[in-house]
Parts: structure tokens; sequence; C-alpha cells
């Protein structure tokens, strides 16, 4: 196991930055997501610490050696791939001893550790059975006995579960991150799912455009976006723009909104759907920040429900329990307002 | 009703068409197993042009000569055609949609040309006639052929199987011998049957390129012809189309012409 650190790694295809300047760390034994849209250069981040991409600038150290110069089949990773890449003529047993015979173990040792593997992936069972014999369930669970049997130094996922059904990609989360923990390895995944990388990440990365735009703990990131992209791209993010007047915030249509105190300059502020209430009559209390909206369309979704609402051109979302929305009046105007602290502030 | 027509028409058709294929080739070999030497009927069974064909060294070394010229290219004409295909699949490089189009041409060039320029060419190298040159040439030739029968069942191949291979650590002699080459191995059969093929029944470059004395055997069998038709020549024929028939088949059982098994 160890830290991985990549410091101001840049790569150029042709003109293209893929990665621009990018400096991440991933402390030893996490679970680290890195997130992004596609073309963001989050799958060539991690082909760059996998090794199949070489950098054209900066450092990636894989605990305290650099291994820029050094080619995937000597920098000790394992990998899991998005569609498993399961070797099709081999059995289950020979794919997880793949790694093992090419390092020259003994058979006896083959034996014993791809036992254990499958034992921790839970598919002691199946050990004899080619991969077209599997489901898409229990290829993952080969892939990744296959990468954690050398015991790599980090383990690599590019969009480990994306190529499940959703139910069962809820379970294969759970089990990742047991697995995870029971090992305690590095890992770090790919994902263009936000909720996958809230759920499963110790930290997450947020790129964009070749540049990691934030990294920190999922929760922080949520809850404090340094830019209007993070706040709309990791969860949902209702925006507000004007110019500060005093301690509120005074809308270009004229409304006002407290704002924290010792903002001076001019800021850009965005809400989270969930956090938003809807009301019909004015809230009365002093601070509470809230605006008016008219009432586009409601959302049915079982326990929870969507709102869509207009306010002067722009539309705001809101996500409530359905039970707690009272009766709306489509087309209505009605209020919106939250907790101050809720109001966050994305500087500029 | 018309398209009852049609159909019928179109068996007919299918019927025309496999007779004007098969129909000379069958009366000959039926014809070599006639005992008249002027192909007169009624017919008489015989192995009579089989057994002087056993006892005529000269078309015996012919034919020992081209099955190893055939073994020899095969060899080559695989080993190197394989590893261009890997390379061909494997590696982006300057130039490599030119050399990819540079590959088919000699397919579709007429041998006849093919063979003079060889013949000048290897003159003109000093290398002259002989042997060595009829594998050069044939190796030339059925190169293509390999290559394309290689490269359409590394389309079927999934790539990341090999970046799977090597994130395990395997360096890429490993990745080749135990990831790619067992899953193009039909493939290589069937560009190594295909290479045997287009040098077994090979005439004009080997015309053009052998020394006289030292011919493969359509060589031998097309300077006996001009000498005197024998029934002889239906006898070694027959055995001739036998043989590529057979590896064509098999070829054909390979490869199932680019298609997944």
């Amino acid at each position: 196991m160890a830290e991985v650190a990549v410091e101001n790694v840049t790569k150029r295809f042709g003109t293209l930055k893929a990665l621009d300047n990018v400096t991440i760390d991933f402390p030893d034994g996490g679970f680290f997501g890195l997130l992004g849209p596609s073309g963001s250069g989050k799958t060539t981040l991690l082909r760059t610490i996998a090794g199949f991409i070489f950098t054209d600038d900066g450092t990636i150290r894989i605990g305290s050696k650099s291994v820029e110069q050094i080619p995937v089949e000597k920098r000790e990773i394992g990998m899991m791939f998005q569609n498993y890449a399961l070797f099709p003529n081999m059995s289950v047993a020979d794919n997880v001893g793949f790694g093992l015979r090419v390092r020259k173990v003994s058979l006896a040792e083959e034996r014993r550790r791809v036992g254990e593997a499958l034992e921790l992936v839970q598919l002691g069972q199946h050990s004899n059975r080619k991969p077209h014999q599997l489901s898409g369930g229990q290829r993952q669970r080969v892939a990744l006995a296959r990468a954690i049997v050398t015991n790599p130094r980090v383990l690599l996922l590019d969009e480990p579960l994306s190529a499940l059904d959703k139910s069962l990609r809820v379970d294969m989360q759970i089990e990742l991150k047991r697995i995870q923990r029971e090992i305690g390895i590095t890992t770090i995944f790919v994902t263009h799912d936000q909720e996958e990388a809230l759920t499963l990440s110790d930290k997450i990365g947020i790129l964009r455009a070749g540049r990691m735009v934030q990294a920190g703990p999922p929760r922080e990131v949520y809850n404090n976006p340094t830019d209007v992209f993070t706040a709309s791209f990791l969860g949902e993010a209702n925006i507000l723009e004007g110019a500060v007047d005093g301690n509120s915030l005074r809308l270009t249509d004229g409304d006002a909104i407290p704002i924290p105190k010792g903002l001076k300059t001019g800021a850009t502020f965005a809400v989270r759907p969930e956090n938003i209430s809807i009301t019909t009559e004015e809230p009365t209390e002093r601070d509470t920040p809230k605006i008016q909206a008219r009432l586009k369309q409601r959302v049915f979704a079982g326990a929870m429900a969507t709102c869509i609402l207009d306010r002067n051109g722009s539309t705001f979302k809101v996500i409530s329990r359905d039970r707690d929305l009272p009766q709306l009046p489509e087309g209505g105007p009605v209020w919106l307002s939250w907790e101050p602290e809720h109001t966050i502030t994305i500087p500029n | 009703m018309s398209t009852l027509i049609l159909k019928r028409l179109g068996k007919i058709w299918l019927a025309l068409i496999l007779f004007f294929l098969y129909a000379p080739i069958l009366v000959m070999a039926f014809m070599s197993f006639n005992d008249s030497q002027y192909y007169q009927l009624p017919f008489e069974f015989s192995l009579r042009w089989y057994q002087d064909l056993a006892g005529n060294s000269e078309i015996i070394a012919a034919a020992t000569r081209s099955v190893l010229i055939a073994l020899i290219t095969t060899i080559i004409a695989t080993t190197l055609g394989t590893a261009a295909s890997v390379a061909l699949f494997r590696f982006e490089f300057k130039g490599k949609r030119i050399l990819q189009v540079l590959l088919f041409p000699p397919i579709a060039i007429p041998w006849l040309i093919t063979g003079t320029a060889m013949l000048i060419f290897f003159f003109g190298i000093g290398l002259g006639r002989g042997t060595p040159s009829v594998i050069i040439g044939h190796v030339a030739l059925a190169l293509p052929y390999v290559i394309v029968v290689v490269t359409a069942r590394l389309a079927t191949f999934d790539a990341t199987l090999e970046e799977a291979a090597r994130s395990l650590g395997a360096n890429s002699w490993t990745v080749t011998r135990r990831v790619t080459l067992p899953w193009i191995t039909p493939g290589i059969i069937a560009g190594a049957l295909f290479a045997f093929a287009v040098s077994f029944d090979q005439f004009v470059v080997s015309y053009f390129l052998s020394e006289p004395g030292d011919s493969t055997l359509p060589v031998l069998i097309y300077t006996a012809i001009r000498k005197g038709f024998t029934p002889e020549i239906n006898a070694i024929s027959t055995i001739i189309i036998t043989i590529s028939m057979a590896v064509m088949l098999i070829a054909a059982r390979f490869s199932n012409f680019g298609g997944e098994r």
C-alpha cells in the first residue's frame, strides 16, 4: 500500500491539453473518486497514474518513488477495467492467477492466494468457470479479485460499476467499500456518477477541461464549492447573482436577500434544491433569505417531489419530501425560503 | 407466382455456375482414371497414369520442391504477416494508413506484371533466378493474404485485454503469447493455409523466377503440356486440386471469412 501523489502533471494530445497542471494527492489507504463530465480528463488522469499514458510534465509518485518513467507492468498497480477485460480463454482461477504466474509464484502459493482472493469477493465456488458463464456482477468480482491478488500498491478502477444495473450497483458499492476497507489498499476510481463518487469516496477530485477544479472530502466539496461549475456539477444548485449592498445581496430584479456579514465585493451564491422550502405565505422571520417565484411544474417521484419554478425567466429547482409540500397552485406565486447558512458563497 | 419463377431461375443460374466451374475439373479427374491415352470412351478404370506418375522422378522432384517451397513460404509469410498485423493493431505511427493501403494492391496486380517486375529486380540486385528468388517472390505474394486474414481476426479482439495483462505485470512478449496469440490463432492458421495455397498453386511468378531444371510442379506441368499432353498431367492435376481444395476448405473453416466463430 502506498500514498499516490500527482504534482503539476500536464499531458497534451496534439494541441489539446488533456491534463493541465493537475495536482492532487491520495493518502495511503483511502478511497478516492475522480469525477467530471466526459472529456474532462478524469480517465486520462487514471491512465496516467496506471502508466498507460506518459506525462509531458510533472511528477507522479507511488509511495516514495517517482514513476513517470516506469511502464505499466513495473508499476505494481492493480486495475479494473470498465468492461472487466477478463481473458476469455482462461477460467476464473486462471484469470485471477495471471498476475501471480507472470511473477513466477509457485503453483501451490498461486492456488492459495487465488483461493483467498476469490473468497474475499465471495466467488470461491466458481473458480473453474469461464468468464462467459458468469453474470455481470460475478465478472466484476473476478476482475476485482484479479486486480488485488498481486498485492498492488494502488488499486485503480475505471468506471467500476457503470456496466451493472441499478440495484446491483448499490450492492456492489457497499461490497467494494467493504473489500477496500478489509485490505486497506489505496484506491482511486473514475466515475461520471456523482452519487457514486459521494457515496464511496473519502476524498473526491473534480475535473473539468483537464484541470483539477476542486478536491476534498465529499461533504466539504458539496457544501463549499469553489466555483459555479462544481456547485452545479456535484449535485444541483440554484444560482443567484447580484451586487452586494451592505449585508444583503441586491438581485438584478431589485429583491434583496440577507448574506453572511463581511462580504464586500460581488459574489455568486448558490442554494441546493433540497434546502429550499416552498410556502404560499411570505415567511415572517427577518433573517430568512426569501424570494418569490412561480410554480411551473411539480413532478411526483414517490417519496420525493421536484418542483420547477420560474423567477423572471430564470429557473429554480426545489426538491423536498412530497408530503411536506403544501397544496400548491400550479402557475401561481409562491415563496422560496431557506436557512441563512444554506446560502453557499462562491468566491469569484 | 412470379417469385416462384424467380426462385427457380435462381436455382438454375446457380446450377449453371457450379457446372461451368466444376465440370472441366471433374472431366479431368475422371479422365485421369481412364485407361485410354486419347480420351477414348467407353471409360475403362485404370490407375496406370498414377502408377506412371509414381515412376516419374522429374515430377516427384518438382512436387517435393513445390511442397518445400510452399512450407518455407508459409512459415516466413505467416510469421511476418502475423507480426505486421499485431503491430498495425497495437501501434499508431506516422504513415500507418498509407502502409495499410499499400498492402492491398499486390493482391490485385496481375501476377504476370509482378513476376516481370520481380525478375528484373532480382537480376538488378544480382540474385537472379533460383529457389531463393522463388521463395522471396512467394512470400511477397502471400504476405497480404496473411495480413488480411489475421487483421480480420484481430478486429474482434478487445484491446483492453492487453492493457489488463500489462497492468498485471506482463511484459509485451508475455502479453502477446498469453493473451493476443490465443485469440488470433484461428486467423493465423487460416492465414498460413492461404499462404500455402498461394505458393503451392503459384505458376506465373515461379515460371519467371525458377531456373530451368529446377522448376516447381505447376511450371513442370506447363512445360509438359507444351511438349505433348499426357493423362499423367490429369493425374497430377487431380492430386493438386484435391490438396488445394482441402487446404482452402480448412482455411475457410478457421477464418470463417473474417466472421466470429
